[in-house]
């Protein structure tokens, strides 16, 4: 498809900009202006309306398909949530107002959500305050390695790194480098949990804490958690956990309950807020009581008269981390997802998304090399290594679900298994639906070991074929006016 | 009831006959009794419609009502209606990273023409498909900066956000790196004071454009002393004010990031929002997060991937460029389209109305007894005034007549309690401006 410089043509305009009301001109020394209009498209509002419409249709979708990518809850996510972030009374309401004097009168309602939304965060992690503001996952874990450090820092340790499973998301490390710490690396054993032995051998006096993710990306709640925190706890370590998979837990167990410190959660995974094909997210940080001082401002304090303000003064604060009070129109969505499912419907969740995996673990086992023999959680993990051995990779079985147009589930991760499949049903998704993603699943099978040949011409049914990677890595086309003058 | 899930009783029973268990509870063996939560007391379930009601009530307790005259980097621009609807369709905004390009290329193509635009507008090589906000667009800037140059003090110009400056404070706090931001001016950045700070471990000096104090400013002087101490430049800036100034790119700037809010995306009380970032061509590998590029597939079809993967964490881990995963890729296409709407003259024209506009404000502000508009340097759809009383007395009286006046400057900057930050967009009319001065003045007369 043309991209949209290609469809310009000079003197269109998609937008009308009013004449001016006021009798005066601006105008600014010459020096101060561009040399020539920047070359953003000329095109018509339908030119964009189809150009845009006609590229929306090229994706797949949780809204149009199956999207079982494993690590990502791809849940379904509730049109009603889209009609709250619009109202205007939230959408046009600027941040800075509430830091005028007699400003937070106006943004009481937009208050009341971070602070309900804080309130119901800690009753279903057990942590005892929580921060709205980063903005995705990541930015979450940046944020609590911070506290860490501001905690540590503040008892006089001298921590110099953090102990993360070799099953982490690549995020875990990537934040703690950020934040300043060295990385070390505990190996999981062969029923898919982190090998206890190994954490003790790592356990010195010099590690900041433990980064983990629970359950883990093996899809396997480690039943020793517990003791895997004292045991942290009594080198002074912090336990931070990865929320990614909360999905797998919700009223079953809760992080602060078993010796969690720091928490972060994503709302556009398990509070069913969209993933917007690459963000915006939400990543709220949760703490324990020893880290609350620490957290980052400001803070939505509710007064003794029931009114709701912005609160900076707290001196042992990390500062600030993002610059307002969060992604406000996701996490407004997330509170209006949990006011519907309540505490039932949480439950629920976690329940259904469970079995879905799990019924996928049991139909799937027989034709996947499963990577470890015990119930699953919110995902399940296979190994397409019996396929690899008849030339047919993980890879080759996605592109095949593509042409089943199914999405499909998240591969090569955990770097742990070799050629892993890692799948991730939801709690949205029928057993109809799960059905339909077994046959496919079964038949890529039968096609590997008849004709693996044939995996090498597909996707075949989508606007366009494999595309050529190291191409795109080579020649770094990035821009199209470098090599459209 | 959860209405999102499709499983009835008897697919539960059928689904647990083929995994061999005899209840949903048995497959949390592996949570024991003594990891069961201590309380998990929440309400139980509302329907749409009362959560509807409810959420509406608290948005009608904000401040439909106040006219915005208040800025600081985020503005009260109009939205077209395309730019909502488009983003609205189900395909874009349910998706997830397009991890997998041939079911991806909607977001792909989009990317790749969201960085093409933002090239377009700073007039630099390269940009990537988004980062968080403008805020923490400036410090992966600065981070870049200090592995480019392998150096590890950052000049700051006390010009750019105080926002940005105490965030990128927070983050480098416990890092070993020197952070030094130049006195207070009033006005464009104080070349002198750049350049006394200037050493041989000078990793950036990083600008904006405008400034917090709206002084619009052609840094190429900076660019050129900054680059002859073998630092880099970094610049900040509004996109829709590059409808008319000079670009970054011209003047030389090594990164530029800024605040993308003003192009398409509501200011939804702080986020989300989109960060930017672009540079030059040579400097494209320590560029942190997602980067959309062009080449082809099998067939030799023009094609759009995620490329050099190479610099982020889900390949390099502890060794990414940064930790950045998720980022705002939907607020990048709503910037694409709204570009695209507006155009390029579009931009242009949207530029000289905000200037316009402003013009007209300071104008009818300085006939108004006690009221100083600052005139020191050329600005553009923002600017200073110095008032008889403290600006933050002032704009608590002005909120009752229905603006939201401004912003105090006292708030950010000690000593200048004085000063008000007024900002008119396009969207303001005469009438509004007209009401805007009458108040001022009544309320400056109130004793």
């Amino acid at each position: 498809m043309n991209v949209i410089f290609e469809k310009s043509v000079a003197g269109r305009q998609g937008f009308r900009v009013p004449d001016s009301d006021v009798p005066v001109e601006g105008t600014l020394p010459e020096k101060y202006l561009r040399t020539a209009a920047a070359k953003l498209p000329e095109v018509s509002e339908l030119d964009v309306v189809r150009h845009f419409t006609q590229l929306s249709q090229q994706n797949f979708s949780v809204d149009a398909n199956f999207y079982p990518l494993g690590s990502c809850t791809m849940k379904y996510n509730p049109k009603f949530t889209e009609k709250v972030a619009a109202m205007p009374g939230f959408a046009e309401l600027h941040p800075l107002l509430p830091q005028l004097r007699g400003g937070e009168q106006y943004v009481q309602g937009a208050l009341e959500v971070l602070f309900e939304c804080e309130r119901w965060l800690c009753e279903i992690t057990g942590m005892q305050a929580f921060t709205m503001q980063p903005l995705a996952g990541a930015h979450g874990e940046l944020t609590g390695v911070m506290l860490m450090a501001a905690y540590h820092k503040s008892r006089g340790n001298s921590k110099k790194y953090i102990i993360i499973p070799d099953s982490a998301h690549g995020t875990n490390p990537a934040s703690a480098a950020v934040a300043g710490y060295e990385i070390v690396s505990v190996p999981s054993d062969k029923k898919g949990g982190m090998d206890i032995d190994k954490l003790k051998a790592a356990l010195t006096p010099e590690c900041a804490g433990l980064m983990i993710t629970c359950p883990d990306t093996h899809g396997v709640f480690n039943s020793r958690i517990d003791e895997i925190a004292r045991m942290v706890h009594e080198v002074d370590g912090i336990m931070y956990y990865d929320g990614a998979n909360l999905n797998a837990t919700l009223g079953r167990c809760r992080p602060g309950d078993i010796g969690f410190d720091v928490v972060h959660l994503n709302l556009h995974k398990t509070f069913a807020t969209p993933h917007g094909g690459g963000g915006p997210g939400s990543g709220p940080v949760g703490v324990g009581s020893r880290l609350v001082k620490f957290l980052p401002v400001s803070r939505v304090v509710k007064r003794s008269d029931g009114k709701f303000a912005l609160n900076y003064e707290y001196p042992d604060t990390i500062g600030y981390i993002a610059s307002f009070y969060g992604a406000f129109g996701v996490i407004l969505k997330a509170y209006a997802y949990m006011l519907m499912l309540g505490r039932d419907g949480l439950k629920a969740t976690s329940d259904h998304a469970v079995l879905n995996a799990n019924y996928l673990l049991h139909r799937l086992k027989g034709a996947y090399q499963i990577a470890f023999d015990r119930i699953c959680m919110h995902e399940c993990l296979f190994s397409a290594a019996r396929q690899a051995a008849l030339g047919v990779h993980a890879i080759d079985i996605a592109k095949f679900l593509i042409d089943k147009k199914m999405h499909p589930p998240t591969v090569y991760f955990p770097l742990t298994v070799k050629e892993a499949i890692m799948i991730e049903p939801t709690e949205t998704e029928s057993k109809e639906t799960l059905d339909r993603f077994v046959e496919a699943m079964l038949e890529a099978d039968e096609l590997a070991r008849k004709d693996p040949e044939a995996f090498h011409k597909i996707p075949s049914t989508m606007p366009i074929s494999r595309p050529d990677e190291t191409k795109a890595a080579r020649e770094a086309k990035v821009n199209y006016f470098s090599s459209h003058k | 009831m959860n209405p999102y899930i499709a499983n009835t009783s008897q697919d539960v029973s059928s689904m647990l006959k083929t995994i061999g268990l005899g209840s949903v509870d048995e497959l949390f063996c592996d949570i024991q009794p003594r990891h069961a939560p201590k309380s998990f007391d929440l309400p139980k379930g509302l329907s749409e419609y009362e959560i509807i009601s409810y959420l509406n009530r608290l948005a009608l307790q904000n401040s439909n009502g106040l006219i915005p005259f208040i800025g600081g980097g985020y503005y009260d621009h109009y939205v077209p209606a395309a730019c909502q609807a488009l983003i609205s369709r189900g395909e874009f905004y349910t998706a997830y990273t397009p991890y997998q390009p041939e079911c991806a290329q909607g977001t792909l193509q989009s990317l790749f023409e969201f960085q093409s635009m933002i090239c377009a507008l700073t007039e630099m090589d390269v940009s990537n498909a988004s980062l968080y906000e403008g805020g923490t667009a400036l410090y992966e800037a600065m981070m870049m900066a200090i592995r480019i140059t392998n150096r590890t003090k950052v000049v700051m110009d006390s010009g750019v956000s105080p926002i940005y400056r105490k965030l990128i404070r927070s983050y480098t706090h416990n890092l070993d790196f020197e952070f030094v931001e130049t006195p207070v001016v009033h006005g464009q950045a104080d070349r002198s004071a750049i350049v006394k700070l200037l050493d041989k471990n000078t990793a950036a000096v990083i600008v904006q454009n405008p400034n917090f104090f709206g002084a619009v400013d052609d840094h190429t002087d900076i660019v050129e002393k900054t680059h002859a101490a073998g630092a880099l430049l970094i610049s900040s800036v509004y996109p829709v004010a590059l409808g008319l100034l000079k670009t970054p790119g011209a003047m030389g700037a090594d990164i530029v990031t800024g605040e993308g809010q003003s192009l398409g995306l509501p200011l939804s009380f702080g986020g989300p929002y989109l960060g930017f970032i672009a540079t030059r061509t040579k400097y494209i590998r320590q560029m942190p997060g997602r980067i959309v590029g062009e080449t082809v597939d099998g067939q030799g079809r023009r094609c759009f991937v995620n490329t050099l993967q190479a610099r982020e964490q889900h390949i390099r881990r502890e060794k990414a460029t940064s930790n950045i995963c998720t980022n705002v890729a939907l607020c990048a296409i709503q910037a694409a389209i709204f570009m695209s709407l507006v155009g390029k003259e579009g931009l242009r024209k949207l530029a000289q109305l905000n200037l316009d506009k402003a013009e007209f404000a300071r104008r009818e502000l300085s006939r108004i007894p006690g009221v100083e508009v600052k005139r020191s340097s050329p600005t553009f759809n923002e600017f200073t005034v110095r008032l008889p009383k403290k600006a933050d007395d002032v704009v608590a009286g002005m909120i009752r007549h229905g603006f939201a006046a401004g912003f105090p400057l006292g708030r950010y900057y000690p000593g200048m309690e004085d000063y008000l930050l007024v900002a008119v967009t396009e969207k303001r009319t005469k009438d509004e401006i007209a009401g805007y001065a009458q108040a001022l003045a009544k309320v400056l007369a109130d004793k």
